[in-house]
């Protein structure tokens, strides 16, 4: 389990300011969601929280070590499922995990099972459908050695129908497992059925606008969505996102 | 597995079904060079009918085959060296990128220096051996490749390496797990390109000075007018580059499985 701290960080790319001061954290084993418009500049936050860049200013903390400008700290997944396609589905869950040691396969076909991937083992990611590579991306992310997850609108490229399932699946296995994730999104329901908290973010340059805690019981199912409090959550940040 | 050799079964039949057009019109070809060669009677010092370069082909068998099997095993040697060379090229210039500013035009000006102008100069230097041979097919082999390979290495997918980058991956992990097996189809592509261009570069080799190989057969047919002779030899050049053409493409099917029949 693990805890990682953003402490007003700032980042311009030539010139512009993409980040503005912004501060927030995760708390070991949350579910925490960063929703808003797409191009905030929330996919320039993972790849300074990965390490691609180090920030113009700020920190970030993970279970108290600073982390600027480290890669391998935390587990990354791409908007697209980033899966190799020469690598069979068990091949590519344990990509993460064999970058530092030599994987463990029973584990891996295990897990597969449990996330319903059973007898896909062996297939190739383009005989999957978009939703099947999500959970291939998501599991091989269970997988990595790192206790932090962070997810880059991993349902974006999905269609109404296979998101709504994939979200239910995604909180069913997340809470057997109940690693920290850090869940990109600008999808206000999806945050809301997910999350434990969100931060809504800004656009140009990205600001924090407010934080909310979502005080939903655990395990949560699709009833959520439809129920009165849903639409009322859905009313209150919609409303924060446009002003 | 089965499910492979299924697979690989329905492609030769596909071959098998779509193979007999292009052999259809080398046969009427064929067949029109045959009569228009009898009908107008033309010279056989000038232009031999196919059934007479076959007839050649066949009876004189004893005399050249041990020329076929000389430039053979001088394109496969020259190929591989060029190969090595090539893949060795590109692997040094993409893993070092100062290195690849300062090289890259010189590896271009390269090959504007027409091969047929400087086989002579490596005669010069190196006299009538196997090496200055090798190296004009090292020459004209390494290019394709070495570019190819660059290519398929600087294509590879901008999201998978940055999730092999924020993943922890070293460079070395990245080179062998990400960008290796990404530029392993354009590797075979610059592959194809250098098989045809070695059994060239070999017989263009043996024309400047060899004892034996096609292009010195060819050399002598084309002096004593053996026009018949000439044509043997083009015809063993040609099955000669379509038998490396072939092996390289059943390697590529054995090595590069998981590639979409339909592109991803």
């Amino acid at each position: 389990m693990s805890e990682l701290v953003v402490e007003g960080v700032t980042k311009s790319f030539s010139g512009k300011k993409v980040l503005d001061n912004i501060s927030f954290t995760v708390q070991e084993g949350e579910f925490v969601s960063l929703l808003g418009p797409s191009g905030s500049g929330k996919s320039t936050l993972f790849h300074l929280i990965g390490g691609l860049f180090g920030p113009d200013a700020g920190n970030f903390y993970l279970d108290g070590n600073k982390i600027n400008g480290k890669r391998g700290a935390i587990s990354y997944t791409p908007q697209s499922p980033s899966l190799l396609p020469w690598r069979t589905v068990l091949d590519n869950v344990v990509l993460g995990a064999e970058i530092f040691a030599k994987p463990d396969r029973p584990q891996a076909r295990m897990m597969l099972e449990k996330a319903g991937l059973a007898g896909y083992e062996d297939a190739y990611p383009h005989h999957l459908s978009g939703g099947m590579r999500q959970r291939v991306a998501f599991v091989r992310a269970l997988l990595s050695p790192q206790d932090f997850i962070c997810l880059d609108e991993p349902f974006s490229a999905l269609d109404e129908f296979t998101r709504l399932e994939m979200q239910q699946w995604l909180l069913s296995i997340w809470e057997q497992n109940r690693k920290s994730v850090l869940f990109v999104t600008h999808n206000i329901e999806e945050a809301i059925h997910l999350s434990d908290r969100i931060i809504v973010l800004s656009s140009n340059p990205a600001t924090v606008k407010r934080e909310f805690t979502i005080p939903f019981e655990r395990p949560r199912d699709q009833a959520l969505l439809l129920s009165e409090e849903m639409l009322q959550w859905k009313k209150q940040i919609y409303q924060e996102l446009q002003t | 597995m089965l499910a492979l050799n299924s697979s690989t079964l329905v492609q030769m039949k596909n071959m098998l079904a779509q193979g007999w057009r292009p052999v259809l019109v080398i046969i009427l070809l064929l067949i029109l060079w045959e009569i228009s060669s009898r009908l107008l009677d033309i010279p056989t010092w000038l232009l031999p009918s196919p059934t007479e370069i076959a007839r050649e082909g066949v009876t004189s068998w004893a005399n050249y085959q041990h020329h076929l099997f000389s430039t053979t095993k001088l394109s496969v040697i020259g190929f591989v060296i060029g190969v090595s060379v090539g893949l060795l090229i590109a692997v040094i210039l993409h893993l070092l990128p100062t290195v690849r500013q300062a090289f890259y035009p010189l590896l271009i000006l390269s090959q504007n220096i027409p091969i047929i102008v400087l086989a002579p100069l490596l005669v010069i230097w190196f006299g009538f051996g196997v090496l200055p041979k090798v190296l004009i097919i090292t020459l004209v082999c390494f290019f394709p490749i070495a570019v190819a390979t660059l290519d398929g290495f600087r294509q590879t997918n901008q999201e998978l390496l940055h999730y092999m980058r924020m993943a922890g991956a070293t460079k070395g992990q990245i080179f062998r797990k990400l960008e290796l097996p990404h530029a392993l189809p354009s590797i075979f592509s610059g592959l194809k390109i250098s098989a045809t261009y070695s059994v060239m570069g070999a017989v263009i080799s043996e024309w400047l000075g060899a004892n034996q190989g096609i292009g010195v057969y060819m050399t002598l047919a084309q002096s004593s007018f053996r026009t018949d002779r000439v044509f043997v030899a083009i015809v063993f050049i040609m099955i000669l580059c379509l038998v490396f053409f072939g092996l390289i493409i059943a390697l590529e099917k054995l090595l590069i499985k998981w590639r979409a029949t339909e592109g991803e």
